[in-house]
This record gives C-alpha cells, sequence and structure tokens, in this order.
C-alpha cells in the first residue's frame, strides 16, 4: 500500500486555487450564518413581543361560564319565571370508545328510539372527539338518577345538569314577562355586543317584554374559566377561574290572582285591561287577550303553530294594553271637560241645547242619540255621553288646549314601562297636521277630536292613568317593577296635575252619574255595595265612517258588519267612589258599545280587585242575581293550574 | 503498511491515531448532539422515552462509526468510492419500488433493522466518487468540456432519481452539493456563471408549466412554494407549520421560557417538534441565546472542517472534507432557513439534533470520513 505521493508544481497551483475556492465558499457559509443570526435576532428581539401574544392566544383558551338569569316574582312573592334544571346526559366520544355499545346500552336504561340513536351518532360525528355531545335532555330524575348509577359501565357518558327558562302562568303574563329565545344577529346588532355572555352558542336572551327590557338585569355577569389547550383545542388544565354572577331577581306590581282573573274574564274576546292601584300607581294587572303560551317558545314552537299566532287576526303576540292604540271614544270627553271648565269657558250649570245634530258651515255633526239629549249640562252630558254638548265645548276650547289637557294627563306618554313595544298612540294638534299632512287644521277635526274620534289614539294603560290622574288630581305615574335585586325601587312622591279641585269635582260627579244614576250610560254595571260603588265612563268607537246613505236608512247593527268593522266597545273607571283604590280601563277590540260589553267586564274585575277574590253576589244589583251568578260559577275554575291538562296545546285557542 | 520513513509523509500508526484526530470537530459534534438530547427529552414531557434514548444509543454507535472510519486509510476510502455510489445508486432505484411511503414520496428502505433514507447517502458517496474523480484527473483538464461533463452526469442521475421519488428538495440539494463539490475542484468560473444564467429561466420554465399537462412539480409542491412565499394564505393548512414555528420562535424571546417550558413545543402547536421542526423548540425554551449558541457552534464546526480541508495536501482529502463540510453545511442552513420562514417547507433535518436514525448515522459516517481524511493527510517533518 505504501505509496510515495511526487508534489508537482501543478499540483501545488492548484492546492493554491483549492485554498482560495474553499476559501470563497467558507465566506459565503459565513455570510448565510450571519443572514440566519439577523433573522433570529429580528425574530426573538425585535418581534419577541408580538410573537408571545400570539402565543398566549394560541395556548390560551377562555371558556365563558354562563350566568344563571334573575328570577321573576310578582307583588306577593309568587314565582313567575324561574330556571328549571334540565338533566340531560352527554357523551365524550373517545372516551366513549365504542359509542354503538354505550348508546345501546344507555337505551336500555332510558328508551331511545333507534331513529334517536342515529341522529345522535351523526351529532357526535360532527363534533371532535373531545366535545361533549348531548344524548338525551329534560329526562326525569328517576331516569338520570339511573343513569348516574351505572356510570362504570357506561363509559364516556356523563350527566349534566342544565338551566331551561320556565314560566309557571303559563299564558297570563306573556305579553308583561316575554319569553327569552337563543341570540340573534340582530340581537347582537341591538345590544352592541361586548358582553362575552353573547358569545355563547345559543345564549338565551329576553326577546319580548321584562324579559327583553330588563334583559341586563336578569341576565347576570359571566364568569371566566381560562384554560390552557394544545392545538387540537383540548383542555390540558384551568389555569384560573372567575365564577359567574347570578343576575338580579326582579319582583313586578303585578296581582297574578288579578290578572289571572282578568284573563279569564275576557276570554274569547279580543281585549285588554288595565288595573291601576291609584295611590301609588302600580300596575295591578295588564292583560291582553288572546294570549300565547311563552313556554311553547322557549322550548321550540313549530312553524305552524308560530304561523298560526303571527297571522291571528286577534293579534295574540300583541300587548294590547300598552302596544296598541285605539280612538278612545267617548272616554276623552272627560279631557275635553276639563279643558272648558278651566278655561271657564263653560259653568256646570250651562246648558246645551243637542237636537241629536251640530251643523257647522262645512259639514254636519250627529249625536250617537238622533233625536237628541234637548238640553243638557255637563253632568248630564257625561252621565247620557252627549255628543252635542262636547261639539259645542270642544269648538270653545279648540284642539291646541284640549291636546295640553291630554298630555297633562299622560295621553301620549310611554311612562318608560319595561316592556316591549310601548306605543305612544297619538295625541294631535294644529302643528301635528300641518307637518304629517300639510294641511289647515280644520273645525271639524276639533269636533271629532271632540267625542275622541279622528286621529286621536290612546293606549289602555294611558286611559288607566287618566282615571287614575282624575281620581287623584295628582300627576300618578304607572310602576311595573317593584324591586330589583331585593331592593324595593323607591316611590315618586307624585306632584298635582295643576287643575282646579271643583274642575276635577264636576268631572268626577259626572263619571259617578254615569254609573250611578238611572239613566246613566253605565247604570247597569254599577256596584250596590256602597263601601265599593264604581264610577267610570263608557266609550264606543268607531272604526269606520256612518254615511249619511245608512243614516237614511237606518244605521246597520253592529252585529250585522264583519268582525273587524265593528265599533271598540271601552270603559274606564275607578272604585270606591269615596277614596278611590283601583281604576280601570277596558277595551273590547270590536266588541260593541262600552255599557253592554266594556262596562260589565270593567265591573267584574274592579270588584275581584276590591274584594281580593271572586266578588259576593251582594256588590251586584238584585235583578241581575241570576246572570252573574252563572258567570261567576263559570269563571271559579279561572285559575288554569286546575285545567293545565292541556300542556299538549300550549296555544290558546281563539273565540 | 503506510511508511513512516518517508519524509513527506508522516502518518500516525494504530492508536497513535488517536492523538492526530480532529478533535475539536469531534468534540463539538458531541457538544451539539448533546443539545439534542436535551430537547428530544424536553419534547417527550420530560422523559426519555420515546426519542432521547434510542437517539443517545445511535449517537453512541455512531461515534464508533467516527473512530472505525477515522482509523482506516483514507486510500480505502479512494478506492471504495465508485463501489458505494454505484450502491447508492442501486438503492435509490430500489427505493423506487419497495420503498415506504413518508410524505407522499417514496423516501425510505425498510432493512428490517434500520430504515435508511438512500438520498441520504447518495449525498455521501456523490461526493467521494467526485472527490476521488478530481483527484485521479489531471488538474490541466478540470475545466475540460468532456471532464465537466463527466461529473455533471454523475451528480445528475443521482439527483433525478430523487426528484422521481417525488422528492424536489433532496433532489436540488444533492445538485447543489455536487456543484460546490465542483467549484471546490477548481472548475473554471464560466460553468458556474452559465449555471445561475440558466435558473431564472429554468423557475419561468416551471412556473409556467403549473396547471398545464406537462408541469414540473405536483400540486402539492406548489402549494408548498406558495405557502413558502405567503404563509397567512392557508394558516391552518399548509402555512401552518410557517406560521407555528415562527411563533413559537418568536415568543422565546431573548432568554427564552425555560428548558420544557415551552408552551408551543409542549402544548403540540407544531407539527413535527421532534425532527424537521426542533429547531423551534430550542428556540423556545432557550431563546434567542441557546439559539445563536447552537449556530455558532455549527460555525465553529464548518470553520475547523474547512480549515482541515485546507491544509489538507491530498486533493482526494481536500475534496471530500470541503464537500461534507458542504453538505453538514447545508443540511442546517437550510433547516434553520425554514422553521424562521425564510426558505420552503423541505423534509431537512436539524443536523445532529433531529431524531431519526439512519440521517444521524450517515452524518457520523460522514464526520468519520473527515476524520480519517484528517489523520492521513500528508505531513511535512520539521
Amino acid at each position: 500500500m505504501a505509496k510515495t505521493i511526487n508534489v508537482k508544481t501543478s499540483q501545488a497551483n492548484f492546492n493554491k486555487k483549492f485554498a482560495r475556492r474553499s476559501l470563497l465558499l467558507l465566506i459565503g457559509q459565513i455570510t448565510v450564518i450571519g443572514v440566519l443570526s439577523w433573522r433570529m435576532r429580528k425574530l426573538q428581539i425585535e418581534d419577541s413581543e408580538r410573537y408571545r401574544l400570539l402565543a398566549e392566544e394560541n395556548r390560551v383558551n377562555i371558556r365563558i361560564l354562563p350566568s344563571q338569569r334573575g328570577l321573576i316574582f310578582d307583588k306577593t312573592g309568587n314565582l313567575l319565571a324561574n330556571n328549571k334544571q334540565n338533566y340531560k346526559i352527554v357523551i365524550i366520544r373517545e372516551e366513549a370508545g365504542d359509542v354503538e355499545k354505550v348508546l345501546a346500552d344507555l337505551s336500555k336504561l332510558i328508551p331511545i328510539s333507534k331513529k334517536k340513536q342515529l341522529l345522535i351518532k351523526e351529532d357526535i360525528k360532527k363534533f371532535r372527539a373531545f366535545v361533549p355531545v348531548t344524548v338525551v335532555e329534560e329526562i326525569s330524575w328517576d331516569q338520570f338518577a339511573k343513569v348516574a348509577a351505572n356510570l362504570p359501565s357506561l363509559p364516556g357518558l356523563i350527566p349534566q345538569v342544565g338551566f331551561t327558562r320556565s314560566y309557571l302562568e303559563d299564558n297570563a303574563m306573556a305579553h308583561i314577562i316575554g319569553y327569552v329565545g337563543p341570540i340573534s344577529k340582530k340581537d347582537k346588532e341591538r345590544l352592541s355586543s361586548s358582553n362575552p355572555l353573547f358569545q355563547i352558542p345559543k345564549f338565551q336572551i329576553g326577546k319580548t317584554g321584562i324579559e327583553r327590557e330588563l334583559n341586563s338585569d336578569l341576565m347576570g355577569t359571566s364568569g371566566v374559566s381560562r384554560n390552557e389547550v394544545n392545538a387540537r383545542g383540548r383542555i390540558m388544565r384551568e389555569l384560573a377561574r372567575d365564577e359567574a354572577k347570578t343576575g338580579q331577581d326582579i319582583q313586578i306590581t303585578i296581582n297574578t290572582d288579578l290578572q289571572k282573573f282578568s284573563m279569564a274574564r275576557m276570554k274569547g274576546l279580543s281585549a285588554s285591561a288595565v288595573v291601576i292601584e291609584i295611590e301609588n300607581g302600580d300596575i295591578l294587572a295588564m292583560s291582553s287577550t288572546p294570549s300565547f303560551n311563552p313556554n311553547s317558545l322557549v322550548n321550540g314552537i313549530s312553524n305552524t303553530d308560530w304561523s298560526n299566532l303571527l297571522n291571528d287576526i286577534k293579534r295574540p303576540l300583541s300587548n294590547k294594553s300598552v302596544s296598541d292604540a285605539y280612538p278612545p271614544g267617548s272616554l276623552f270627553k272627560m279631557i275635553v271637560a276639563v279643558t272648558a271648565l278651566e278655561k271657564e269657558l263653560i259653568s256646570e250649570d250651562d246648558e246645551i241645547n243637542c237636537n241629536g245634530l251640530y251643523e257647522t258651515s262645512a259639514s254636519k255633526h250627529h249625536c250617537w242619540l238622533s233625536s237628541g239629549h234637548g238640553n243638557i249640562n255637563l253632568e248630564k252630558a257625561l252621565k247620557r255621553s252627549c255628543d252635542v254638548y262636547f261639539y259645542e265645548i270642544a269648538r270653545r276650547a279648540g284642539i291646541n288646549a284640549i291636546a295640553k289637557t291630554a298630555k297633562a294627563f299622560g295621553l301620549s306618554s310611554t311612562f318608560d314601562l319595561p316592556v316591549s313595544a310601548v306605543s305612544r298612540g297619538l295625541m294631535p294638534d294644529r302643528e301635528w297636521k300641518k307637518s304629517n299632512f300639510g294641511q289647515r287644521w280644520l273645525l271639524g277635526d276639533t269636533l271629532n277630536a271632540g267625542i275622541g274620534q279622528g286621529y286621536i289614539l290612546t293606549t289602555p294603560m294611558q286611559i288607566a292613568i287618566m282615571t287614575t290622574r282624575i281620581a287623584t288630581g295628582k300627576k300618578i305615574i304607572p310602576r311595573l317593577i317593584n324591586a330589583k335585586g331585593g331592593k324595593i325601587i323607591p316611590l315618586t312622591n307624585p306632584v298635582p296635575l295643576g287643575f282646579k279641585n271643583s274642575t276635577l269635582l264636576k268631572i268626577r260627579d259626572g263619571m259617578d252619574a254615569a254609573v250611578n244614576d238611572a239613566d246613566g250610560t253605565a247604570y247597569k254595571s254599577r256596584i250596590t255595595n256602597p263601601k265599593f260603588k264604581l264610577a267610570g265612563k263608557t266609550g264606543t268607537a268607531q272604526v269606520r265612517r256612518i254615511t249619511a246613505e245608512e243614516r237614511e236608512n237606518g244605521v246597520t247593527k253592529n252585529e250585522d258588519l264583519p268582525w273587524q268593522k265593528r265599533d271598540h266597545a271601552l270603559f274606564t273607571g275607578y272604585a270606591p267612589t269615596k277614596n278611590p283604590k283601583y281604576a280601570i280601563s277596558v277595551i273590547v277590540e270590536h266588541g260593541g258599545g262600552g255599557s253592554a260589553v266594556a262596562a260589565p267586564i270593567a265591573r267584574d274585575i274592579i270588584l275581584y280587585a276590591l274584594y281580593g277574590k271572586l266578588p259576593s253576589l251582594s256588590a251586584y244589583p238584585k235583578d241581575q242575581h241570576s246572570e252573574i251568578q252563572l258567570r261567576l260559577e263559570e269563571l271559579k275554575t279561572f285559575d288554569n293550574k286546575d285545567t293545565k291538562g292541556n300542556k299538549s296545546a300550549p296555544l290558546e285557542t281563539q273565540t | 503498511m503506510i511508511s513512516s520513513k518517508n519524509p513527506y509523509h508522516e502518518i500516525p500508526n494504530g492508536f497513535r491515531k488517536l492523538f492526530y484526530l480532529n478533535w475539536p470537530v469531534l468534540l463539538l459534534v458531541i457538544t451539539t448532539a448533546n443539545f439534542g438530547f436535551l430537547i428530544l427529552y424536553s419534547v417527550a414531557d420530560g422523559n426519555l422515552k420515546p426519542w432521547a434514548q434510542p437517539q443517545i444509543i445511535r449517537f453512541i454507535i455512531g461515534v464508533f462509526v467516527i473512530f472505525i472510519f477515522s482509523f482506516i486509510n483514507i486510500n480505502f476510502w479512494k478506492k471504495v468510492s465508485f463501489y458505494t455510489y454505484l450502491l447508492s445508486l442501486l438503492l435509490l432505484v430500489l427505493v423506487l419500488y419497495f420503498g415506504v411511503s413518508g410524505g407522499g414520496a417514496q423516501r425510505w428502505l425498510d432493512l428490517k433493522f434500520i430504515t435508511l433514507q438512500p438520498s441520504e447517502l447518495v449525498k455521501i458517496s456523490l461526493i467521494m466518487l467526485l472527490a476521488a474523480y478530481y483527484d485521479w484527473l489531471k488538474p490541466e483538464r478540470t475545466s475540460h468540456m468532456f471532464w465537466v461533463a463527466l461529473p455533471a452526469i454523475i451528480i445528475l442521475v443521482p439527483s433525478l432519481l430523487v426528484i422521481i421519488q417525488p422528492d424536489l428538495g433532496t433532489g436540488l440539494l444533492i445538485t447543489f452539493i455536487g456543484i460546490s463539490t465542483m467549484f471546490l475542484a477548481g472548475v473554471s468560473w464560466w460553468y458556474f456563471v452559465a449555471i445561475f444564467g440558466l435558473i431564472p429561466g429554468m423557475v419561468t420554465t416551471i412556473w409556467i408549466s403549473r396547471g398545464k399537462s406537462w408541469q414540473f412539480l405536483t400540486n402539492y409542491q406548489y402549494r408548498r412554494i406558495d405557502t413558502f412565499l405567503d404563509p397567512s394564505l392557508d394558516p391552518l393548512g399548509s402555512g401552518y407549520h410557517i406560521t407555528q414555528s415562527k411563533i413559537a420562535l418568536g415568543s422565546g424571546g431573548f432568554t427564552g421560557r425555560g428548558f420544557m417550558q415551552g408552551t408551543q413545543s409542549q402544548l403540540d402547536f407544531l407539527p413535527r417538534n421532534h425532527t424537521d421542526f426542533i429547531f423551534t423548540t430550542l428556540a423556545e425554551e432557550f431563546g434567542f441565546l441557546g439559539a445563536i449558541s447552537l449556530l455558532m457552534i455549527y460555525g465553529l464546526i464548518i470553520i475547523f472542517s474547512m480549515v482541515s480541508a485546507i491544509t489538507n495536501k491530498s486533493r482526494f482529502g481536500y475534496l471530500l472534507t470541503a464537500g461534507l463540510t458542504m453538505n453538514f453545511f447545508s443540511y442546517f442552513a437550510i433547516n434553520i432557513a425554514m422553521v424562521m420562514g425564510l426558505a420552503p417547507v423541505v423534509g431537512v433535518p436539524l443536523p445532529l439534533i433531529s431524531y431519526g436514525g439512519s440521517a444521524m448515522l450517515v452524518l457520523l459516517a460522514g464526520f468519520g470520513l473527515m476524520q480519517s481524511a484528517h489523520v492521513h493527510r500528508i505531513r511535512h517533518k520539521y
């Protein structure tokens, strides 16, 4: 092997060349190392902060812990809305191993149909192996306990307790309390979606009523659980935990029994009743029929049921007490009378002749009694609801003065009630007509307004407050929330309205006479118990124009008209006449005459409030006893707790 | 046996060879490997298994290989170079038919006791053959057209065999290493100028061919290049590697998060963090200081090896050492550039650190050859 290697000159030259080339390459290599170091410096020193933040986002997964919704109680502390425990079983695929076998074993304990099992299996496939997927929910405690006891032989199954909102009074409070539902894109926009709770899929928020308006109080604040996760999102360990805070409990002023009684009393009608406690403005009842069952909306409603609710001409989803505005009809005459008295355009004894017709140069205006009332003063005009008298004093007062009085009594006000879709109604004046129609206000418009027709629209709530203010002379404000988070909302001391006492007395006398004088429009609906005497005013609001031709040939009877064209029946009143306690406002949509339809309903409801239970027969006139007894007998079962057998048909059927 | 009487040729005998080893390089290699064990231990959540322990065993075997190779006379390696080259080509052909798939390409040969990646082996045997070729070739002929074409074929055959696996990255790398060796051998500049002139044309052709029936690369490879140019295109798909590895690297900061504290690596955000992306774990846990230290160690290995090459009077020894150094350099430079988002994601391990049996053994065998060249170089007696 030994060989001598000769070193030649050419070789030496080449060795020099080699050295040059390798040096060049070495310089190149060191340059590359320099570039790599420079890049390293940029990543690890210059941009380190940014990458550390990104790494933190990678690593920490923030899980939002939902808060429990606050409860809702009525004035006496009865629970109205609570969070029902929802027992469910979830499955974690990777822990279950053989999903099929686990489901088969589970179905021996809880019946699960083959079809449902297939659906569950499909559901499980959609998620990653460690995500819990609901297998069954709303199961009974017994079934839940059975599964829990057998867990060792059911790998991957976890019994869990969730919460579902539940409304204990079903239909009776639906419009006031409203209901909750999964948050929608629109909700997020409305609520400016910064709250972390809104990121929970299908997070339940208030959709209507108090649930919606006081959602931020009820909802509570979310908790946070910070977890370290790996690249596949699996939680490795919990780093920190902030528990969620339960929402505030809300106590409302509604008297559940009275509310339910009024709902039962108006069953089958498209109607609304509002009862106000005069002393403090507490809303004791705010009912609207027909209604719906909020529980069916929480648990998911079928499309047909939902479209039935939407398309029903009696609008079960609408809270008629505050959301719908109607012409007040004769109920508005009190406002006109107050305006005229205050301005001394008339004295209580001044008489106006009514011959059934009031003519101006431009138009003819009829009294509801075409034969006329003859010479009539204020008290009689209110009692018998003479239209001509009010045409005349409305003309004297002018629309702007009337509108001013109306606003003082709360008409066209929303009162900031925490319920959905509160309507302002409409109290027109000259400027309103000019800016909305570009037309001059006409005398005819004033005359129409004088009897509560024309442009004027009021809600039953506004009318109830008007009556409350007539009965007290003070600016009573309706109150729906009694306490929030255990703290009573303080009452504001009502200020006087600023009308003369004598004015208000004359109005009250007129309302007293309308109910208690034999020729009053609501005489049939008087209360005979002297302690509880009722004062009030009937109203019948036209929803159509009576043509001249009709007047010739006799006005078509209300009952002969299609439902939507019939008159609205209205009544408002307070009781007792001495030291009034409750004010009431009733409207029966397309119900006919106020005295025949609305007044008897109002009497029954206000009597229930006065008695605190079903009224005794002695409160009613003797000649009505047999008829009343039948009705009260029927209403004895109004408490739908006794007739809850119809759970499967949660929607109240109409008519 | 080698005579020690020749005044120009002082070759140590027997165990005396130990004293003539290139010790700085050997010690730096051992240091680097230990760095690697530490990281493999950390990646396995503080366990020797499944990675650190087999890696240590393989490394110990590999160090023995270094010693054995370095004791074998350099002339032996020169003689066998042609046969090792043929063997490598045979393995490359075999892998096309009997290979085990990995990452969409047939790359591995399962030899029962070890899975071998012939493309690793061919890099070394190619350098050996080229070194022997230029040792044999008369220096005046180095830049002659015919004598340039011959090594070009020697380079292109294995390169193409790797490219059709398909493994474009490694194939191009083999070509690059071969060309570098030719450059070191003193082939005229003009050839290299011409090649660099051709590259833009080739790149354009490859790009134009995309979507056509005659496209050069697979769609997968085009996508890889797309995401290299803009990782944000596909942050959860193929851009995921680059994005996540930059996050891990950057979040390490100056001093790092501490041994076994790297959240990104420990929580599996990094794919392949024990093989090709192991550098990110190191950089996250030991920070800029750790990363730059490793780079410096690599740099020192390069410098010591190149000094050994330049001072080697034998043409074979010189070219073998310099070529293998270039090979080693290409491993770590490409791997680190890749994890820092400077190069596309190709399957190149971080030398001496990434987990992997055959790559480590082949690499250490290369160091053994370098040591053999170092031990048996011509020394003048003073």
